[in-house]
């Protein structure tokens, strides 16, 4: 395999690198007795990368943890972390469950498995077919892929007592696919509601309530609430970024910290600020995990669902700025930041470089339009305040007014401009929450975007590196040869084999990584305009309410004033 | 400067709507018919051709036109306020100087701004500003037509011959305001309104009429006053918000035109706020017309109404000085007649304030309630239309965007 950085995708099952794959397409019989016996290559979901290593991991584990958690096994970072992460699923939640997950899981695992192909073409093909597996991998493993091929319910494996979920026939499209996502998203409602300071002083605390509705079966309930606190929902950031933005998944940026907003509600003011800033604040994180679970691949995260579910976490410490974790995030950031400058990447496909630019210059043009429209919410709040001012102003006038018509007329005037003010105020708020947050939401997103595109870089770089390095095995094996030491030639051809197939390993995780980019760019794309127009035709209604209510305060006014006599 | 360029144009002012407004009935009389057609704008000066009809045979022309600075306008008032037989009667109060400040502090901050800004949005800011200073150049020459408007329907005052002289003389009145200046001197006049102040608290009204028209006047004074100022920061507010429009359309515009994947629905959006800030702008400039300006007016009017208590205060001073110099005279038999003279003189004047001071604070009661009356149902009326502007223009770009 020469260091180069074309690629003919190769044949869907090659070689032993592929088998785990192949295997599901293969055999149907042996699948439901497989997860029992705890075999070999449990769910085919994971990306190929993950291949042999993780493999036999995940089989370590011994059949209890794969029962537990094939949730778990859909993952492809669950490979790096295995045993822990894992058992901590009980096990009946998937298996009480119904249905099958959400269709969602579909596009978006999958060309990791598939992730041989090169352009996203071949995966969509192979993609049908891993949709459908994931689909129903929840209730068991190995069922679901079966069931949807045969397009009939599963192999019932023994213990698992989920009726087939769903004949999702391996045939459909995409776009059908999509269409299902779009409904499924609909099984599952979050809310965050009810902040209550919890605490005094400079230990205190806002916590959330945080209620999901849904009929999705891999839940517990179809209805549940739990308390979390704003590191809560860092530290659920933080795990899934660990898991998933190597891989090039656009993981959804958590609101930002703010020393300053919390500080205030902390010492107890109890003014109007801090609670516009606990709005704001609730708002977002609203706003952030309604992104989280609508991200097909993360909503299968045990992660995501743990945090919705479970009763207590285990506090987030590492996500404190002034923590050892805090640190050593800072230092990787920056490391990362400066190799990002170095790394020079050969673009094969132009489709990404061209698709970095765009994302830049966007969120550039985004963060302008944020500070205006920012600007735009302070002056009508400005004017809000000297409408106000000026409301009682007129009431006095109108209270030295000594034409009783005048003076009628005059108060109604201030009662009217009072109106203005909170009606002004009213918009302020919108202007702030439907608009600017809209902004301020997709500059951090679209900084999440770069990231992605960073990490694909990061893996072209590690499959250079790899191709180096196996370029120099190759010629210390050349120069052992000439200089005639047979006893390190073993060595040598051992390193050899060893780079060669590290080669091979970083080229297909670099191919997968692309893949996914892609898929993942395209689906935010997609979100991203349906975002935009829901918010600013909410943002345009909320304009037309406030000149409707204009209306009828001076249509109410008019007649008085033309009582003046 | 690029914008003070624009003004220096004549500028052609046909509206007389603030004049209509403020002071309802004016300029009726074709006997004496006066406006102010043309006004030009130079640096610092406004020079404002005075043009007027008539068929009176005071005159030496039944029409003609002669050109006006701010402080001739002063003059004129001031002479008017001097004059001893006018002291019972409401003069009609100063036009305020031209003030250029605040859009001349905004063309300063667009100058500065302009780098950051787009070719469309600094052309659409100059575009606002430019329209500010239209919109002050129009008021201060209405409010200076006004003035001489209020005078020239005023029995009295039409008959006075500095207003005669002010209408006609066809050369530069900066000799005549010269002199009046040293006259007068416009420190002697604060000094004497301030005894005024002092005296007209101090001094107990047996009038039943006058005692309630002071405090009136008085309490009303300081609340107009200070909602012609509250009135102005809210408008002044208002227009910020139209401003800001401006920019969000113009940020927009370029974010769907440099963005290629399908964020059209800005560049529709960009449109609406475009036309959604012409909208607000009126909303801001006819709230400022027919209620900051409103009040602003009123509020100098009071002034003017509280100048002639004043001046009758002033006289009953004066009357009551006169019979204590009465007595002390019949005391000392020294100089009675003088002094009985000048008693009945003082009371004769006092008088006479006192009767027309009671007309003309009555006929002012009337034309404010009448203005206000006017003036409220405008701006009602207004914002209505504007508010319907609004949302015709958000339900077009609503179903446009929902259709998409």
């Amino acid at each position: 395999m020469a260091a180069s950085s074309e690629r003919s995708p190769p044949p869907f099952p090659e070689g032993d690198e592929q088998e785990p794959e192949a295997e599901p397409e293969d055999g149907d019989s042996d699948e439901g007795e497989d997860i029992f016996i705890g075999n070999t290559k449990p769910v085919e979901i994971k990306p190929s990368a993950m291949a042999r290593e993780p493999r036999s991991e995940v089989t370590a584990k011994g059949q209890g943890d794969i029962i537990s958690d094939p949730l778990g096994e859909l993952f492809p970072n669950v490979v790096e972390e295995p045993s822990g992460a894992l058992v901590s699923e009980p096990p009946t939640d998937i298996f009480s469950e119904e249905e099958s997950v959400v269709t969602d899981s579909k596009a978006n695992i999958d060309p990791s498995t598939i992730s041989k192909a090169n352009g996203v073409h071949s995966d969509e093909e192979q993609d049908l077919f891993s949709e459908a597996t994931v689909e129903l991998s929840l209730d068991s493993p190995r069922n679901e892929r079966k069931k949807i091929e045969n397009t009939r319910p599963p192999v019932a494996a023994p213990t698992v007592s989920v009726p087939p979920s769903t004949s999702k026939v391996a045939s459909k499209t995409l776009e059908e696919l999509e269409e299902e996502e779009e409904e499924d998203k609909f099984e599952l409602n979050i809310s965050i509601t009810n902040p209550e300071k919890v605490g005094d002083g400079m230990n205190a605390y806002m916590a959330y309530q945080l209620s999901t509705q849904t009929t999705l079966p891999m839940f517990r309930s179809k209805s549940f609430t739990v308390r979390r606190r704003f590191s809560d929902f860092l530290g659920l950031y933080e795990k899934l970024s660990e898991k998933h933005s190597q891989n090039g998944y656009i993981v959804p940026p958590p609101p930002e910290k703010s020393i300053l907003g919390m500080t205030k509600v902390k010492v107890g003011k109890e003014d109007s600020s801090s609670a516009e800033f606990v709005e704001r604040r609730r708002a977002a994180l609203e706003r952030y995990l309604q992104r989280v679970v609508s991200h097909p691949s993360l909503l299968q995260d045990p992660d995501v669902r743990e945090f919705l579910e479970r009763d207590e976490l285990p506090r987030a410490v590492s996500t404190q700025t002034l923590s050892g974790a805090g640190f050593l995030k800072m230092i990787n950031r920056a490391t990362d930041a400066v190799s990002k400058m170095t790394i020079k990447m050969n673009e094969s496909d132009i489709w990404f470089e061209e698709k970095l630019q765009e994302v830049e210059l966007e969120e550039q043009q985004l963060r302008k339009l944020h500070i205006v429209v920012d600007t735009l919410v302070s002056h009508r709040k400005e004017l809000s305040v000297n409408t106000g001012v000026f409301a009682k102003s007129v009431a006095m006038l109108g209270s030295s007014e000594d034409n009783t018509a005048l003076s009628r007329a005059l108060s109604q005037l201030a009662e009217v401009e009072d109106k203005m003010e909170q009606l002004h105020q009213d918009q302020a708020n919108n202007d702030f929450f439907v608009f600017a947050e809209l902004l301020a939401d997709y500059i951090r997103l679209l900084g999440a975007v770069r990231g992605c595109f960073d990490q694909r870089m990061k893996a072209w770089q590690r499959w250079q590196d790899a191709q180096t390095m196996l370029q120099r095995k190759r010629e210390n094996e050349a120069k052992l040869l000439w200089a005639n030491k047979p006893e390190k030639l073993q060595q040598a051809k051992d390193e050899i084999a060893e780079w060669e197939s590290k080669v091979t390993q970083y080229d297909t995780d670099f191919e997968r990584i692309s893949a996914t980019v892609r898929k993942e760019v395209l689906r935010f794309e997609k979100e991203k305009t349906r975002d935009f127009k829901k918010q600013i035709i909410k943002y345009l209604e909320s304009l037309q309410h406030s000149q409707q209510q204009l209306i009828k305060y001076w249509e109410a006014f008019l007649p008085e004033a033309k009582a003046i006599a | 400067m690029r914008v003070y360029k624009v003004l220096k144009k004549i500028i052609h002012l046909g509206a007389k709507g603030l004049a209509r407004s403020v002071s309802v009935d004016l300029n009726n009389d074709a006997s004496l018919l006066i406006d102010i057609p043309d006004a030009l704008c130079e640096r610092d000066k406004v020079k404002f051709t005075v043009h007027t009809k008539t068929t009176l045979g005071t005159f030496q022309k039944p029409e003609f036109s002669v050109s006006r600075q701010h402080e001739d306008f002063i003059w004129l008032h001031d002479t008017l306020v001097e004059t001893e037989e006018y002291a019972g009667l409401i003069i009609p109060p100063a036009p305020p100087k031209p003030d250029f400040e605040s859009p001349r502090e905004k063309m300063h901050k667009l100058g500065e701004g302009e780098a950051s800004m787009t070719k469309e949005e600094y052309a659409k800011m100059k575009q606002e500003l430019e329209a500010e200073y239209l919109a002050v150049f129009k008021k201060t020459v209405q409010v200076h037509e006004i003035f001489l408007q209020r005078l020239s329907s005023h029995p009295v005052f039409s008959k006075d011959r500095n207003f005669q002289i002010f209408l006609e003389y066809d050369q530069d009145l900066s000799v005549r305001r010269k002199n009046a200046k040293e006259m007068f001197g416009g420190f002697f006049k604060n000094m004497v309104k301030t005894a005024d102040e002092v005296l007209i608290s101090g001094t107990k009204e047996v009038d039943e009429f006058f005692d309630q028209e002071k405090t009136f006047l008085l309490d009303y004074f300081s609340k107009i006053k200070d909602a012609t100022s509250k009135a102005e920061k809210m408008t002044r507010s208002h227009k910020n918000v139209a401003d800001d429009y401006i920019h969000v359309s113009a940020t927009l515009n370029s974010l769907s035109a440099e963005d290629s994947t399908p964020l059209k629905h800005l560049e529709k959006l960009a449109d609406l706020f475009e036309k959604l800030r012409k909208v607000e702008g009126r909303v801001a400039s006819d709230q400022e017309l027919k209620l900051t300006e409103l009040l602003r007016y009123y509020m100098r009017d009071i002034q003017a109404a509280k100048d002639l208590l004043y001046r009758r205060a002033r006289a009953l001073a004066d009357y009551e000085n006169a019979n204590k110099a009465l007595d002390k005279a019949r005391l000392k038999s020294k100089d009675v007649a003088q002094a009985q003279q000048h008693q009945q003189q003082c009371l004769q004047k006092f008088d006479t304030l006192s009767e027309s001071g009671k007309k003309e604070l009555t006929s002012f009661k009337g034309r404010r309630v009448l203005a206000f009356r006017k003036n409220l149902i405008e701006m009602a009326e207004l914002e209505i239309k504007h508010a319907k502007s609004n949302m015709a223009l958000l339900q077009g770009c609503v179903e446009l965007l929902k259709s998409n």
